[in-house]
């Protein structure tokens, strides 16, 4: 067993890399739920948004949260551009994971092409502030991380909940053709909500930036947990998929500090698989 | 056509002997193994729609299964190869046993969840058998070939030219016709008879056997067997892309895709290149989903598409159709049927007697019950409490596929035709699922006396698209009659239709009575009901009201409160 300090250690980042599964998970959660669209193109798109921020922090010496002012309206046109792209070929739910994994591919074979295979890692003044918590330490750029995801869930969580855009966003989600017979702008909304998923993971690309390095064969290890948040945490609800991969996170970290840490991708699919067989009804 | 294919594997099996350089022996050996792992993909994902991401993991299973049993224990290699089947199967049948039961998002969630056990395995084999390094697979190769690459050229081909058999058989099968049919509206295929789940979970088993053995050769090809190298993902992609390409919804069309992918990604194999093929897959991918859902071999097959010749005409009289005689005693027997939908209260304790061999009128105000207690007696929804009793069994519980072969049918008051099945097809698929297994010769011949009964036998070929309200309305009848129902419900079949054609319908009602089947006929066309009806019984709030003979149950006070409101004079 080990010690009562590394424990509160391994939670503690437990939910930190938590905190980033729920960001990536918010964009998948809202498009999924909210435009029938399952992205798997996502994840290579926050790693495209990582690499982005990387060069223009390590070479244009950027600051990498200015560069968010950059990337993340970028990849709001880029969300509307995919949005465009179902619509015009009305692409149905299943077919859409298969363009997004060909989207996938492509963005992967870019990353690769222009950044190599090689890892890289992003120097930054941010990474080098850790405080000390009685035996714990603790990371800005985690701090950060945890402070994006909450904001972002949350906010989107309130906008959906006390707003009249909200409102017709849920309304569009329940029955779109009755939601526009009620003088809903439907299309704008889709526009809206797939440009809002890309912002968000540019924004989690910054944090996968500050506290990964980068290959682009990762791109899909994070795919499995990612989902696994989502679909535990429900479709369509911003702050399900944070809790979930808290939850994940914390799992997966006591796993790596109680067995070997090579066993932790197993925690995710495990709880995934279990709440399956005792839950089937909340996938129906 | 025989001698060619003859022809064909005698070539093909002569090929290691004729002192080919071991470049080509190779070379068709990656061409064979994409075969047998597009088609076998395609075996569950293209026939029944459950697309699957994690084909890798299970040929990566056969790849380490022969890996550790030949490469680390020493045994034969031959030995080995049933068992990395085995092992393929083995886990793709516990993966499938769990996620073929969920009903909302099965699509999704089992992409999704065979993407992840990609990764979940690589874990497993990193932390086992592998240790991190790999596994060197040095074996003792069978002598059926001069070279080392010729036997697992042979090998293989006779692993391809099993798949392909599998696929072609499964294809003109019941099996595949059902699996068709699945893909197209699962929940109706459960109602007509079609035992989804078995089926589903038997097409997985099948299709990770076929993985997992091109996998237990694939190590003894490589010899030397690495986690990245063996769980990647970019197998998973070009699989899918295969048989996209090729066409999933033709035995054959993987490997069409399966040829022209290997060819394409051979001329970009090395150092940047690799780069390149990669991001070219993945562009053919998205272009063939958005613009060529029916891939080469199927647009091939569409341009040369004819129209079979007409058949003979049989003779559309229906001898000994129904079992039943008009004997009054009970059929079904409903009791104390109650089902809510969240909080509404749809069925609120149902008491019903279907007498055999009558004329059963169903009628009620709109969201009185009717449809959801047709739901119900077919086992589409399970009910919270009650009772269903049909000629002494207990349907309560009994899974909807089991219900329909007991020899219950039923129409949809919107026509649910499986739109990528011929009208023929869609009438065939019936008495293959009946309560007398037809095979699929039979099940045709069968079907074309109800294409000949409802006037549909020109537009055998068509698909249900082409068809108008009138005539879906019919294919749904004939659906249900090719059965040979013991018990028929028809949901509301003539709305929606025009007077003349309601006529035609109401002429094809009376002569499925005059064979003495049991009916109940759920309709709004009063005109109709009290026409045709032998007894009446009245729903509202999911209670019934009244039964009897229809000019008494309309008078009844209680139903003309139901319709019309209470007198207050």
């Amino acid at each position: 067993m080990p010690s009562a300090t590394l424990l509160g250690q391994s939670v503690l980042s437990g939910v930190f890399i938590g905190a980033l599964y729920g960001l990536l998970g918010l964009g998948l959660s809202l498009s999924w739920g909210m435009l029938r669209q399952v992205n798997l193109a996502h994840f290579a798109l926050a790693f495209l948004g990582a690499y982005v921020t990387f060069q223009l922090a390590a070479v244009a010496k950027i600051d990498p949260f200015v560069t968010l002012a950059i990337v993340a309206p970028a990849f709001f046109v880029l969300g509307m551009a995919l949005h465009w792209f179902f619509l015009r070929f009305s692409v149905t739910l299943l077919n859409t994971l298969l363009v997004t994994f060909g989207i996938t591919s492509i963005i992967e074979a870019g990353i690769q092409w222009y950044w190599t295979a090689d890892f890289h890692r992003m120097e930054n003044a941010y990474a080098a502030v850790r405080w000390k918590l009685g035996p714990l330490f603790l990371a800005l750029t985690d701090v950060i991380t945890l402070g994006f995801a909450l904001a972002l869930a949350l906010g989107a969580w309130a906008v959906l909940r006390f707003t009249d855009l909200g409102k017709a966003i849920r309304a569009t989600t329940e029955d779109a053709p009755i939601a526009a017979a009620f003088g809903v702008n439907e299309k704008l909304l889709g526009f809206l909500v797939s440009g809002f998923a890309a912002s968000v993971a540019a924004v989690a690309g910054l944090c996968l930036a500050l506290n990964h390095t980068l290959a682009p064969v990762q791109i899909y290890a994070w795919m499995g947990v990612v989902f696994a948040a989502v679909m535990m945490g429900g479709l369509g609800r911003p702050i399900g998929p944070l809790v979930a991969g808290i939850v994940i996170g914390v799992s997966e970290a006591v796993t790596m500090a109680v067995t070997n840490p090579t066993w932790a991708p197993l925690v995710s699919f495990s709880l995934l698989i279990v709440i399956l067989l005792l839950r089937p009804a909340r996938f129906s | 056509m025989k001698t060619a294919l003859a022809v064909c594997a005698v070539v093909l099996c002569a090929v290691p002997f004729v002192g080919l350089p071991a470049f080509y022996e190779s070379f068709l050996y990656l061409l064979l193994s994409a075969i047998v792992l597009a088609t076998s993909w395609n075996l569950l994902s293209g026939y029944s729609g459950y697309f699957s991401f994690g084909h890798g993991a299970f040929f990566g299973v056969g790849v380490y299964t022969t890996a550790a049993l030949a490469g680390k224990l020493g045994w034969p290699f031959l030995w080995t190869l049933p068992l990395a089947a085995l092992a393929a199967t083995v886990l793709g049948v516990a993966l499938g046993a769990v996620v073929f039961r969920v009903r909302a998002l099965r699509g999704e969630l089992f992409a999704l969840l065979s993407l992840a056990i990609t990764f979940v395995l690589s874990t497993i084999a990193l932390n086992t058998v592998d240790g991190g390094p790999g596994i060197q697979v040095m074996v003792d190769m069978p002598k059926i070939a001069p070279t080392a690459s010729g036997v697992l050229y042979l090998l293989m081909l006779a692993a391809a030219a099993l798949t392909l058999w599998t696929a072609y058989a499964m294809y003109h099968s019941r099996f595949g016709t059902g699996l068709f049919a699945i893909h197209d509206d699962e929940d109706v295929a459960e109602v007509m008879g079609v035992p989804t789940y078995r089926f589903k979970l038997a097409a997985f088993a099948i299709s990770c056997a076929l993985a997992g053995l091109a996998g237990g050769i694939h190590a003894i090809f490589v010899s030397y067997v690495t986690v990245a190298e063996t769980f990647s993902i970019a197998l998973a992609v070009n699989v899918v892309l295969m048989s996209a390409l090729g066409g999933t919804r033709h035995w054959l069309g993987p490997a069409v895709g399966a040829i022209a992918i290997t060819m394409l990604l051979y001329a970009f194999t090395s150092g940047n290149a690799a780069v390149v093929g990669r991001a070219l897959s993945g562009l053919i991918l998205i272009v063939v989903i958005v613009a060529m859902p029916a891939g080469i071999l199927g647009q091939i097959l569409k341009r040369f598409r004819r129209e079979p010749p007409a058949r003979p005409r049989p003779e559309a009289i229906l001898t000994d159709l129904h079992h039943a005689k008009k004997s009054g005693e009970p059929l079904l027997v409903v009791r104390g049927v109650a089902k809510a939908f969240k909080g509404v209260q749809a069925l609120a304790g149902v008491d019903l007697d279907i007498r055999r061999g009558e004329i059963l009128g169903l009628v009620g105000p709109n969201g009185s019950g009717k449809s959801t207690l047709i739901n119900v007696v077919s086992g589409h929804y399970a009910v919270d409490r009650g009772s269903i009793r049909f000629e002494g069994e207990e349907l309560v519980g009994t899974p909807a596929h089991r219900i329909a072969r007991a020899g219950i049918a039923r129409t949809y008051q919107i026509p649910r035709p499986f739109q990528q099945l011929t009208v023929l097809q869609n009438i065939a698929l019936r008495p293959m699922f009946g309560q007398v297994v037809m095979d699929r010769a039979s099940a045709e011949a069968e079907a074309w006396r109800w294409l000949e009964f409802t006037n549909l036998a020109d537009k055998a070929y068509r698909y249900p698209g082409e068809l108008n309200l009138h005539q879906r309305k019919f294919l749904e009848l004939a659906r249900a009659l090719a059965s040979r129902p013991r018990l028929l419900f028809l949901d509301e079949v003539l709305s929606g239709l025009t007077p003349a054609e309601m006529d035609g319908a109401l002429r094809l009602i009376r002569a499925i009575r005059d064979q003495g089947a049991t009916i109940v006929f759920v309709e709004h066309v009063m005109r109709a009901v009290m026409e045709v009806t032998d007894r009446v019984a009245v729903l509202t709030y999911g209670r019934a009201i009244a039964e009897g003979a229809p000019a008494e149950v309309m008078r009844h006070p209680d139903v003309v409160s139901a319709y019309l409101g209470a007198a207050h004079v």
